[in-house]
């Protein structure tokens, strides 16, 4: 079984029938694995703040959500982590991909990357960190600690997790 | 008419339904006007009403009235093409289009000159736009919760605010008698 249909088997097991999305090359399968899913519902969204509105609201209506995304959104997403998740104790499991580390071949992606952990840190963001495959066992665990304390929970996926870049 | 004096008429229709209000003083508007454990008011995050609103109707039944500004609007453009490609039919977004940054001081928006949030609206997908005067809202919102379809609303209406106080109920407070009345 591939990892990206492991991790999205274990996405509809924590009940989460949410989910948005703004694509990453190395999320790729992920997200055909979220559209493919009768249990899901797929909503891509055009900016990750405004998928993380979405999120919020659908978890007011009953729903688990999840934000799926690339590092490169920390930037873009604090005032609405900080000002709507956390202000309001909402969860929010954030799938991402950690651009810019090693076997990164864009050299622009590092320099997010750079900032990526100190970011999160920063607003006390509980961040797991997939560097082999075996790590994205955890997942269920993560995922319902991220439903038991209400607060977003970065997963961060680096291309070591994800097997390189392919032909890059 | 300004926002406010919309507010006060609209809301025997809106306390019957779940409201989510955009930040700042339409938030302080409505709480004052009529505070409602089915309102969710914006204390901070511009931009999103529409979009929690969207994900709020599409994960339950209930009609869902979202109160938001053009500023807001222009701020999260892409919501635009997301709500239009995800139909709720319990959806409606009554954009209050003063032509301006209101609760920041009246500072003009695009809207009030060259550009038509409603021209955006149905641009972007979005089937079911009505453009209104402040006076008609009460009767155009009554019809849009009639019509069982989702809505877009652009009520032009003039620049102002009412000085009412600001909101200090706390946010979890907020956020969980929302979610009781949701599962009301
Ligand atoms: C990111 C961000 N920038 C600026 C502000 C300040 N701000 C709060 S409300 C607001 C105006 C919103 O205008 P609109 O949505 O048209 O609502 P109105 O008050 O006019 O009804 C602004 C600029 C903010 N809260 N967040
Ligand atoms: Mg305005």
């Amino acid at each position: 079984m591939s990892i990206s249909s492991k991790i999205v088997d274990d996405v509809v097991a924590a009940g989460i029938a949410f989910v948005t999305t703004v694509p990453c090359k190395q999320l790729a399968g992920v997200i055909d694995e979220v559209e493919a899913r009768p249990e899901i519902y797929h909503i891509p969204s055009n900016k990750e703040d405004e998928g993380m509105g979405l999120c919020a609201g659908a978890f007011m209506g009953g729903k688990k959500p999840m934000i799926i995304m690339q590092n490169t959104a920390i930037g873009v997403t604090i005032n609405t982590l900080a000002t709507l998740t956390q202000f309001y104790r909402m969860p929010l499991p954030m799938l991402i991909s950690y651009r810019g580390e090693l076997r990164e071949p864009v050299a622009c992606q590092v320099e997010m990357a750079v900032h990526t952990k100190a970011l999160l840190n920063q607003l006390l963001i509980p961040t797991f960190h997939f560097h082999k495959e075996a790590d994205a066992e955890e997942l269920p665990e993560i995922l319902s600690y991220t439903f038991m304390c209400n607060k977003p929970v970065a997963i961060l996926t680096d291309a070591s997790f994800w097997g390189g870049y392919g032909d890059q | 008419m300004i926002r406010s004096e919309i507010l006060k008429e609209i809301a025997p229709i809106l306390r019957d339904q779940l409201v989510v209000c955009n930040i700042g003083i339409p938030s302080q508007e409505l709480h004052a006007i009529d505070d409602q454990p089915s309102n969710f008011y914006m204390l901070g995050t511009m931009g999103l009403a529409s979009s929690i609103g969207l994900g709020l109707a599409l994960a339950q039944p209930k009609p869902v009235v979202v109160i938001d500004g053009d500023g807001s609007i222009l701020t999260n453009m892409g919501t635009l093409p997301t709500i239009a490609n995800n139909v709720a039919n319990n959806y409606i977004l009554m954009i209050i289009d003063n032509g301006s940054y209101g609760s920041t001081g009246d500072q003009p928006t695009y809207t009030g000159k060259k550009t038509s949030l409603a021209k955006v609206a149905e641009a972007c997908g979005c089937e079911r736009v009505v453009e209104c005067k402040d006076v008609d809202t009460g009767a155009v919102l009554q019809d849009a919760l009639d019509s069982g379809e989702m809505t877009i609303m652009v009520v032009k209406c003039d620049s102002g605010n009412a000085k009412m106080p600001v909101i200090t109920m706390d946010p979890v407070v907020i956020r969980d008698r929302f979610m009781k009345a949701v599962q009301a």
